[in-house]
């Protein structure tokens, strides 16, 4: 078993001060910003919005990164198992924030807490395919055998946003384009707006990495004490056998 | 590979012809669906007509989950996957021929939809050749997909309720592609995009499915 029972350390301290720095400017220049004819108060949630589908983005592309990694026989290593593992939680945690202050700010610009826009329903499906990786992920059995399910379900899983991209595209088209094709100053969205916006990327890309590194370190205590648990098993056995 | 295909659609369609279960189950549960639907909706006011489409897809998926659910099952019991894997078949031809036996038994589940919605739904059949090449489509990728997730879920004690969480957010595409063009072949519905452009994505969504699982296939099948 690993020495260390925390999961902090220089790295962690580093990003979650950063983190913290970087949430605490975004709110400050969230809250500052001016309220906007059509929306009043609520056009400040651009302030973490669009940072919190960014980081949910993220989090599904390190998640498919370190799954392929784990299929790759020269790579292979428990670690890019645990660290999809890990993304992907958190990808499912922004993605269901990103839904959520979407409806916050649906309901009263939209008028509804939840349209059929092709947006909407891209991330709701989103959440409902890395639901189920979580799902397949969470099915007790052989460390190995879980690793390559999760590894080819969360492959599947990248394949298939494209697919129901444009499926939903098509299907429904709502929502304003895409945040970083607004960035034009005084074209649609003003200097403020666009800093605070962007200081909101930083912001949750840092809160991204910081509780991946803790999710990361936890999962590999747990897969530690698993290990551990099946050696004192074994040596018990072991005992049990030389007695007799 | 071919006829490593061959084989196993051959015994898969078998098993299925002498179980009688798609038969004796399946396909009345497929019905009682759009029994369902005409009880949840409006019979009157022509929303079964209009919605007639989606229905009769929903309906599909419905049914294929317990198709494929049936089809990774006939592997489970008496170590049947692992003289699978010894017989010496290609992988690929055993994913091929899995899917091939899903995709008929599907085939003619959505015949008898087909048939239910005409009847039940009094539906006019219309844009034959659109229909019948979104039915093609959609069932091959309906089919790849749910043979690749059923034996990425085998062995697995929670199987049954697993597969659903898996397979549906990922066929969404396929239930809204093949409704559309439906739609489309049925009334010549005013659309943003033409028929033409769903079954386009339709063929990629199979494609995708069909080369995934003839690489994944053997390596999940040794995990299984």
């Amino acid at each position: 078993m690993s020495s260390r029972s925390t999961t902090s350390s220089a790295l962690t301290l580093t990003l979650g001060l950063a983190a913290l720095v970087a949430l605490g400017t975004t709110v400050a220049l969230g809250l500052s910003l001016p309220q906007t004819v059509e929306q009043a108060h609520y056009s400040k949630l651009i302030a973490i919005h669009p940072g919190l589908a960014w980081a949910s983005y993220v989090s599904f592309g390190v998640t498919a990164v370190a799954s392929a990694l784990w299929l790759l026989p020269r790579t292979r290593s428990r670690t890019w198992d645990l660290i999809a593992g890990s993304a992907a939680e958190l990808g499912v945690l922004f993605t269901a924030l990103t839904l959520v202050t979407g409806s916050i700010w649906g309901r009263p610009t939209w008028g509804v807490w939840w349209v059929w826009d092709a947006r909407l329903t891209l991330s709701a499906l989103m959440l409902a395919l890395y639901l189920g990786y979580l799902a397949l992920r969470r099915v007790p059995g052989d460390p190995d055998v879980t690793a390559r399910r999760s590894a080819v379900a969360a492959l599947l899983a990248v394949l298939v946003v494209p697919v129901n991209h444009f499926a939903v595209e098509w299907w429904r088209t709502l929502h304003q384009g895409r945040s970083l094709a607004q960035m034009t100053p005084q074209d649609d969205l003003d200097g403020e707006f666009i800093g605070a916006m962007l200081v909101g990327f930083l912001a949750m890309t840092l809160v991204f990495c910081w509780l991946l590194v803790h999710r990361y370190r936890v999962a590999r205590l747990e897969a530690d004490v698993e290990d551990e648990a099946l050696d004192v098993a074994l040596a018990e056995r072991r005992r049990e056998a030389e007695r007799v | 590979m071919w006829r490593d295909a061959a084989l196993v659609a051959g015994r898969d369609l078998r098993l299925e012809l002498r179980s009688r279960v798609g038969m004796n189950q399946v396909a009345p549960f497929a019905v009682l669906v759009l029994v369902l639907f005409a009880f949840a909706l409006d019979t009157e006011g022509g929303v079964l007509q209009r919605t007639a489409p989606g229905l009769f897809w929903v309906a599909v998926l419905l049914s294929a989950l317990l198709a494929i659910q049936r089809s990774a099952g006939l592997d489970a019991p008496d170590g049947v996957r692992d003289a699978l894997r010894l017989s010496g078949l290609d992988p690929a031809g055993v994913f091929l021929g899995k899917v091939a036996a899903v995709a008929v038994q599907l085939a003619a589940l959505e015949v008898l939809l087909g048939v239910g919605v005409v009847v039940l739904y009094d539906v006019e059949l219309g844009g034959l050749w659109t229909l019948l090449a979104t039915a093609v489509t959609a069932t091959v990728g309906l089919a790849a997909a749910g043979t690749l997730y059923g034996v990425l879920a085998a062995g697995l004690r929670v199987r049954e309720t697993l597969l659903p969480l898996l397979l549906l957010p990922v066929v969404a595409p396929v239930l809204i592609a093949a409704t559309r063009a439906s739609e489309a072949a049925l009334e010549g519905v005013a659309l943003d995009v033409a028929p033409a452009d769903w079954l386009r994505l339709l063929v990629v969504f199979a494609v995708i499915y069909v080369a995934f699982g003839v690489a994944a296939y053997g390596p999940l099948l040794e995990e299984a």
